[in-house]
C-alpha cells in the first residue's frame, strides 16, 4: 500500500508555498517561490497575478519530487491565500487587466472617505460585519471599475470576472472550469451578507459591483472541483483565508478558542462558534470555516498591518541587518529600548484603531539610541500591538484570554515571542507546526475528501513545541504601555484629507 | 621573508581580471591578458572551478567569477537565522522521533542550545534554548568536534562512569562519528538519558551546527544498548533537509 497525502498552496504576500504534509499533520516536502512586489506610487501595492499562477505551475512539480511522492499519491489540495488582494482578469483570455491590488494598498483611501458620509454607509458595516476601510476588497473593485476605461461595461456583459487569490487560483487549477469562492474570503469583500452567505444586493449597490463578475460563493470545506493543471487529477478540497486556515490549523475548533500568526501582517483570531458576535473596538467579525451541509463558524478578528514587514523595512530600506532573524541578535545587543518606540502605521493603523490617516513614527529619539535599540523598538512594536487586539478582544467577547497560540514565521524570534509573553502576561505557546496556515488549508481539504476522518482526529496531530511564561515587572510593564499609547497617538491624523 | 607560492599569485590575478573584465572571459583571452601559457593558466582555472571560485559557461566555454566567492565572507551564520532555517524541520523530527528535539552550535567551548522543540507529549516542559552543555559529553556537542577540523581539546569533565575523559578515548569516538555520519551519548552525561544528532551544513558543505533528539535511554537505545536505527534516520533525514535548505549540496 502507497501512503497519501495533501499537498497545501499558501498563496502568501511575499511567497507562495506549496507543503507536501502527512497524516499526522507534518511537513513531508516545502517548495517557495517569491513574487515581485511592484510599488507603482506611495501607497500603492501589487502584485502580477499571471507571475503567481506561474510560480504555483512550477512549484508543484518540485514539491511532489522533494516528496518523493507521484500525483496519485495525493489525496487532496487546500488552498489558503492572502486576503482581500483582488483581480480583475478576462474571461476569454484568462489574462489580468491589470496587476491584482494587494490587500496593504491604500489608493481607495479618498473613494472610501467618500463613500463613508453615502446614506447607508452604516447599514453596509452592519450587512458585511466590517468597518468602511481600504483594507477590503470591495472598495478596491469598485476603484479598479471607475478608472480603467470600458471596464464597467464589459463587466456588466460578464466579459471580464473578478476574484480574490483563492478564485484566481482555482480558475487556473480547474482549467477556467470554476468561478468560485469561498464564504472565508467572500467575508472580507464587504460585498458579503455574513450572515445569510451570499453576495448582499444591498452591498453591491451601496459599492457599484455589477453581480456578473462575482464569484459562486461556497463553503470552504467541500468541493472546488477537479484540478486539470498543476495537479492534474486531484480535487480541490477545500479553499480558505491564510488567517482563517492558521485558526483552523491551530485547531481551534472550540468557540473562546484563538491564535494569533505572526507574519506579513499578524492576525488575532478568537473563534465565537455559530454566534456572529457584534464586533466592537475596533475588531472584525468575520466568517471563520465552513464545511458543505453544516452551518458556518465565525470569528473576531484582530488585524495589525505591520508586524514582520516592519522586520524587512528594517532589512531592505535600512540595510541595518542582512536577514531577518539578524533583528534579534542586533537587539540583543542592547537591554532595553533606550527610550525609543517605533510605531509602523505604514498604511495607517488597522485594530484597534482603523486610521488610514495615520503614518508611521519614530520618537523618543537622543543620541544615546544606536541600531540595537532600534532593532527593540521593531520587536516590541509587535508586542504592542498585539497587547492592543488582546485587550480589545478581552473587553468584546467579556472573556480574559489565559493563554495565545501563536504561529507563523516570527514564532522563530525567541526575544519576540518572550516580549509578548511579557507585555500580554498569559503563556504564549507555540504547537508543533509552524507552518499553521498550509497545514489548516491541508487539513480542510483532507477533511473533505475523507483523508482525516472529523475534528477529532485533527485535534489528536496538535502538541505543544514551545512555550514562553511572562517575566515582567508589572510596574515596568505598565509604563511602557503608556509609552507605546503616547507614540501611538502622535501618529494621528499625519495624512491631510486633499 | 619566506617565499612566495607563484601559482597562488597566478590565481590570485585571474580572479582580478575575471573581476575586472566586463563579463565572461575565454581561456586564450585570460591567458593573453596575464602573458600566461595558455596549458598553465587553464590548469588554474580547472583548480578554481573545483573549488568554486570560478565558474565555467557550458555554451561558450568562458569564465567568470563563482558563487563560493560570493558567500567567502559570510561562511558565519547568525545563530537567530539557523534557529529560523531549521524550524520547519525540527518539529516533524520531534512529532517522528516522539522526543525533545534540540540544535546546537558551539560557544566558547560549549554546545550553545539555539532551537528547542519540546517533546510532543504535552507535559510540563522547559525551554532552554540559550543554554549551554559540555561538547565531550552529548551527542550534540560530538557532532560538532568531529568536523571541527583544530579546535581545541575541551576539558574533559566526568558526568557519569561512562563520560568519555581519556583524550584518546574521545579522538577515536569522533573518527566513529565522522565515518557514521551522526552521533550517539549513551548515560555519558546523564543517567538513564541517551542522545542521538547528526552535523547541518552549510553553504559548501560546512558543518554549522548539529541536530539532534534526546530521551530516556530505554526509549532511545534498542535491547542491545544501541539507538535505534528508526530513530538515526530520522535525525539524519532532518540534518540533510536543513542543510539543503542552507545550500550544502550543489
Amino acid at each position: 500500500m502507497t501512503d497519501k497525502y495533501v499537498v497545501a498552496i499558501d498563496q502568501g504576500t511575499t511567497s507562495t508555498r506549496c507543503i507536501v504534509f502527512d497524516r499526522r499533520g507534518q511537513l513531508v516536502s516545502l517548495a517557495q517561490q517569491e513574487h515581485k512586489q511592484h510599488f507603482p506610487r506611495p501607497g500603492w501595492v501589487e502584485h502580477d497575478a499571471m507571475e503567481i499562477w506561474r510560480n504555483v505551475e512550477r512549484l508543484a512539480p518540485r514539491v511532489l519530487s522533494r516528496a518523493g511522492i507521484s500525483l496519485d499519491q495525493v489525496a487532496a489540495v487546500g488552498i489558503a491565500n492572502q486576503r482581500e488582494t483582488t483581480v480583475i482578469w478576462d474571461r476569454l483570455t484568462g489574462i489580468p487587466v491589470s496587476r491584482a491590488i494587494i490587500w496593504q494598498d491604500t489608493r481607495t483611501d479618498s473613494l472610501v472617505h467618500a463613500l463613508a458620509s453615502r446614506p447607508g454607509a452604516s447599514n453596509i458595516s452592519e450587512i458585511s460585519g466590517l468597518p468602511l476601510a481600504t483594507y477590503f476588497s470591495g472598495p478596491r473593485l469598485r476603484w479598479m471599475l471607475d478608472n480603467t476605461p470600458g471596464l464597467r461595461e464589459r463587466a456588466e456583459r460578464g466579459e471580464v470576472i473578478c476574484g480574490t487569490m483563492e478564485t484566481w487560483l482555482i480558475w487556473n487549477l480547474t482549467g477556467r472550469a470554476q468561478h468560485v469562492t469561498d464564504v472565508t474570503n467572500a467575508s472580507r469583500t464587504m460585498l458579503l451578507d455574513v450572515r445569510s452567505l451570499d453576495w448582499s444586493p444591498r452591498a453591491l449597490d451601496f459599492f457599484g459591483i455589477p453581480r456578473a463578475m462575482l464569484p459562486a460563493v461556497r463553503p470552504s470545506i467541500g468541493g472546488f472541483g477537479t484540478a486539470s493543471q498543476g495537479f492534474p487529477g486531484v480535487r480541490i478540497g477545500a479553499a480558505l483565508g491564510d488567517q482563517q486556515a492558521a485558526l483552523f490549523g491551530q485547531t481551534c475548533f472550540t468557540p473562546g478558542e484563538a491564535k494569533c500568526t505572526y507574519g506579513t501582517g499578524s492576525f488575532l483570531l478568537l473563534n465565537t462558534g455559530t454566534e456572529l458576535v457584534r464586533p466592537e473596538n475596533g475588531l472584525l467579525s468575520t466568517v471563520a470555516y465552513q464545511i458543505a451541509g453544516a452551518p458556518a463558524a465565525y470569528a473576531l478578528e484582530g488585524s495589525i498591518a505591520i508586524t514582520g514587514s516592519l522586520v524587512q523595512w528594517f532589512r531592505d530600506q535600512l540595510e541595518l541587518i542582512s536577514s531577518a532573524p539578524e533583528i534579534e541578535t542586533l537587539a540583543r545587543t542592547v537591554a532595553d529600548n533606550g527610550g525609543c518606540y517605533i510605531v509602523p502605521a505604514f498604511s495607517g493603523l488597522y485594530a484597534p484603531y482603523w486610521r488610514s490617516e495615520a503614518r508611521g513614527v519614530i520618537v523618543g529619539l537622543t543620541s544615546y539610541i544606536t541600531k540595537g535599540h532600534l532593532a527593540r523598538a521593531v520587536l516590541e512594536a509587535t508586542a504592542w500591538q498585539t497587547r492592543e487586539v488582546v485587550d480589545a478582544m478581552n473587553a468584546n467577547s467579556g472573556l480574559a484570554l489565559t493563554t495565545l497560540k501563536v504561529d507563523g514565521g516570527m514564532t522563530a524570534d525567541n526575544l519576540l515571542m518572550q516580549m509578548i509573553a511579557d507585555v500580554l502576561d498569559v503563556p504564549l505557546v507555540r504547537p508543533l507546526a509552524v507552518e499553521t496556515v498550509s497545514l489548516g488549508a491541508a487539513y480542510a481539504a483532507g477533511l473533505a475528501v475523507g483523508y482525516w476522518p472529523d475534528l477529532d482526529g485533527l485535534r489528536s496531530n496538535w502538541h505543544i513545541a514551545g512555550q514562553w511564561m511572562p517575566a515582567m515587572d508589572p510596574a515596568v510593564r505598565s509604563a511602557e504601555y503608556a509609552n507605546w499609547r503616547r507614540a501611538v497617538e502622535r501618529t494621528f491624523d499625519w495624512i491631510q484629507p486633499a | 621573508m619566506p617565499g612566495t607560492v607563484q601559482a597562488i599569485e597566478r590565481a590570485a590575478a585571474i580572479l582580478r581580471t575575471l573581476a575586472g573584465g566586463p563579463g565572461r572571459l575565454g581561456l586564450t583571452e585570460i591567458a593573453r591578458t596575464l602573458d600566461l601559457a595558455k596549458g598553465t593558466t587553464h590548469g588554474i582555472l580547472r583548480t578554481l572551478q573545483l573549488v568554486g571560485f570560478v565558474e565555467q559557461d557550458r555554451v561558450s566555454g568562458h569564465y567568470q567569477l563563482g558563487g563560493a566567492l560570493l558567500h567567502l565572507g559570510t561562511s558565519y551564520l547568525d545563530i537567530n537565522e539557523l534557529r529560523s532555517r531549521s524550524i520547519n524541520w525540527a518539529d516533524p523530527l520531534a512529532a517522528r522521533s516522539g522526543e525533545a528535539v534540540r540544535i546546537g552550535t558551539v560557544l566558547e567551548g560549549r554546545v550553545l542550545v539555539v532551537h528547542h522543540v519540546f517533546r510532543p507529549d504535552d507535559t510540563f516542559q522547559t525551554l532552554d534554548v540559550g543554554a549551554l552543555l559540555p561538547l565531550h559529553a552529548t551527542a550534540l556537542g560530538k557532532v560538532l568536534l568531529a568536523y571541527r577540523a583544530g579546535g581545541p581539546v575541551p576539558d574533559l569533565e566526568p558526568f557519569t562512569r561512562l563520560t568519555l575523559t581519556d583524550p584518546r578515548a574521545l579522538a577515536t569516538a569522533l573518527e566513529g562519528v565522522r565515518d557514521a555520519g551522526w552521533a550517539s551519548e549513551i548515560e555519558e552525561f546523564l543517567l538513564g538519558q541517551a542522545a542521538v544528532a547528526a552535523p547541518i551544513r552549510g553553504y559548501g558543505g560546512l558543518v554549522v551546527g548539529a541536530i539532534g533528539i534526546s530521551g530516556p535511554v530505554e526509549r532511545i537505545c534498542d535491547s542491545r544498548y544501541r539507538p535505534r536505527a528508526p530513530l538515526v534516520a530520522y535525525v539524519r533525514d532532518a540534518a540533510r533537509a536543513i542543510s539543503r535548505d542552507l545550500g550544502a549540496t550543489r
